[in-house]
């Protein structure tokens, strides 16, 4: 298949960008969306041009670093799919595709469709983590947890730190980000102790880095290549309504 | 915006209630807002309960526009890059995006209603009539472009409320999981009867149910 993209090119954080056009010939159906800009970029430096920048690690779904925005929706239409998951045959032939990097604040452009997603780093830095003395992993079952309790933080735990959430979000809000994992840590034991400090800094470290605030649209989990539910949001709320009584 | 959005969420089923009365008939309806003057009285001095609810609501719609233009201004330096693309809500449809501009809309609403049915300003009988008057007057069928102004405003309320409503619960971390789905749906059959019921009031009077 052939494809006219449209693709966001900027050459750093001080250069202003622009959309550049191209063509891609026999691209394969089978082929990733990564592999389809492979194919792009082997041209390019073929042609002596600058390759287009893009993250991207795992390519199997897991590492969240290959985020960008496809014809307007974060990591491409198809649902719970990250964009190196993304399949070619979802396109027709001839089409064109746009490709942009997220666009929010605290996610600078670094080059082209790359942005530095740091400021989830320092989310997490404020209280995402449990303070435990190291040692021998404990046996497995000498803390028992509840089924229901455990299903919901595993479910929260799948979040993969894409930052497809905040790009979609008309708002530029974090909250589904920060607040699965708050969910995640604060339903088990070990993330018991420090449920309430934990939440006020990660909440205040998130407003820190200026993105916007939650207003329920609900744009942040149709994109989510995990499907984190609107319920950690509220599980949040609720942490925080507690912990800052 | 939760908490005073509740607020006015509570006026609007007691205001919609109260309405209601109009089609006990003109004494029914004039009694009761006469009832909404004098109640408490001689304990309590003339229009405590009336004045209590303006105080609580002009605050309330005040905090509430407040809070609506602080997440717009933080959610327009979250993002001063627009996306080039067009953006399709990947979401339940386009009602949570009407919200500010929805709001706007209800406002502008709200105003002209206070100067047509509260102070008569706009209102053909004018002050001095009974509220009952003062309904009827003002939606005569002559006058069937102000039916037609307060139909689309009560649909646009209408729309707030559907998102408001269990955005609120969500906001204040009370619902999650199925009960999240239930209310989602519950919002939506809530706003429809609510201005379902406002309707009734101008609709019957324009074509002549109510005279
Ligand atoms: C068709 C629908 C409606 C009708 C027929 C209606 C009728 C009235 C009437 C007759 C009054 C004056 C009552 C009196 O002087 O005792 C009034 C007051 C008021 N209405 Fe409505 N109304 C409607 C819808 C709404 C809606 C949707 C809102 C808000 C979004 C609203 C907000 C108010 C407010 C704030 C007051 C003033 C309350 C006060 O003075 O304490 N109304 N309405
Ligand atoms: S919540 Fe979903 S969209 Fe947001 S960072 Fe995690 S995996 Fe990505
Ligand atoms: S490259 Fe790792 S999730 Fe896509």
């Amino acid at each position: 298949m052939n494809l006219t993209l449209k693709v966001w090119r900027q050459n750093g954080p001080a250069d202003s960008g622009r959309m550049v056009t191209y063509q891609v010939t026999d691209v394969s159906p089978d082929m990733s969306f990564l592999e389809m800009l492979d194919v792009l970029n082997e041209r390019l430096i073929l042609e002596g041009d600058d390759p287009v920048a893009f993250d991207h690690d795992c390519r199997e779904g897991i590492c969240g670093m290959c985020g960008m925005v496809i014809n307007g929706v974060a990591h491409g239409e198809q649902k719970a799919t990250t964009t190196c998951q993304l399949h070619m045959r979802h396109f027709e032939d001839g089409a064109t595709v746009t490709i942009e990097p997220w666009r929010a604040a605290p996610f600078p452009v670094v080059k082209d469709l790359v942005v530095d997603r740091g400021a989830f780093d320092r989310i997490i830095q404020a209280g995402g983590f449990i303070s435990v003395p190291a040692g021998s992993a404990p046996d497995a079952h000498s803390v028992p947890v509840k089924k229901d309790d455990a299903d919901a933080a595993f479910d929260a735990a799948t979040c993969i730190g894409c930052g497809a959430c905040v790009a979609a979000c008309p708002n530029g809000s974090a909250s589904l980000f920060t607040a699965a994992k708050i969910t995640h840590l604060g339903l088990l034991p070990q993330g018991g102790p420090e449920r309430d400090s934990r939440v006020v800094s990660m909440v205040e470290q998130m407003d820190a880095e200026g993105f916007g605030g939650c207003t329920n649209t609900g744009e942040c989990t149709a994109v989510c290549p995990k499907g984190i539910s609107l319920d950690v949001i509220a599980q949040m709320n609720r942490d925080y309504l507690k912990a800052a009584k | 915006m939760a908490v005073t959005g509740a607020m006015l969420v509570l006026f609007l089923i007691g205001h919609m209630i109260g309405n209601a009365k109009l089609f006990l008939g003109k004494e029914s309806f004039n009694a009761y807002a006469e009832w909404l003057r004098t109640v408490g009285e001689p304990a309590l001095p003339a229009r405590t309960l009336l004045t209590l609810t303006e105080i609580v609501l002009a605050a309330a719609v005040i905090l509430h526009m407040w809070a609506a233009v602080t997440l717009a201004r933080r959610a327009a330096k979250a993002r001063p890059v627009k996306y080039a693309t067009k953006k399709k809500s990947q979401a339940n449809g386009y009602v949570v995006h009407t919200m500010r501009y929805g709001g706007v809309i209800v406002v502008l609403f709200v105003v002209w209603h206070l100067l047509d049915l509260t102070f008569g300003v706009v209102n053909p009988e004018g002050f001095a009539a009974t509220p009952y008057d003062r309904v009827v007057a003002g939606f005569q069928p002559s006058r069937w472009w102000v039916t037609a102004f307060y139909v689309a405003a009560l649909v646009m309320v209408g729309l707030h409320l559907r998102h408001g409503l269990w955005s609120a619960f969500q906001t204040l971390g009370l619902v999650g999981g199925r009960n999240r789905r239930l209310l989602n749906a519950g919002a939506a059959v809530f706003s429809a009867l609510l201005i379902l019921g406002f309707l009734a009031v101008p609709i019957a009077v324009t074509i002549g149910a109510v005279k």
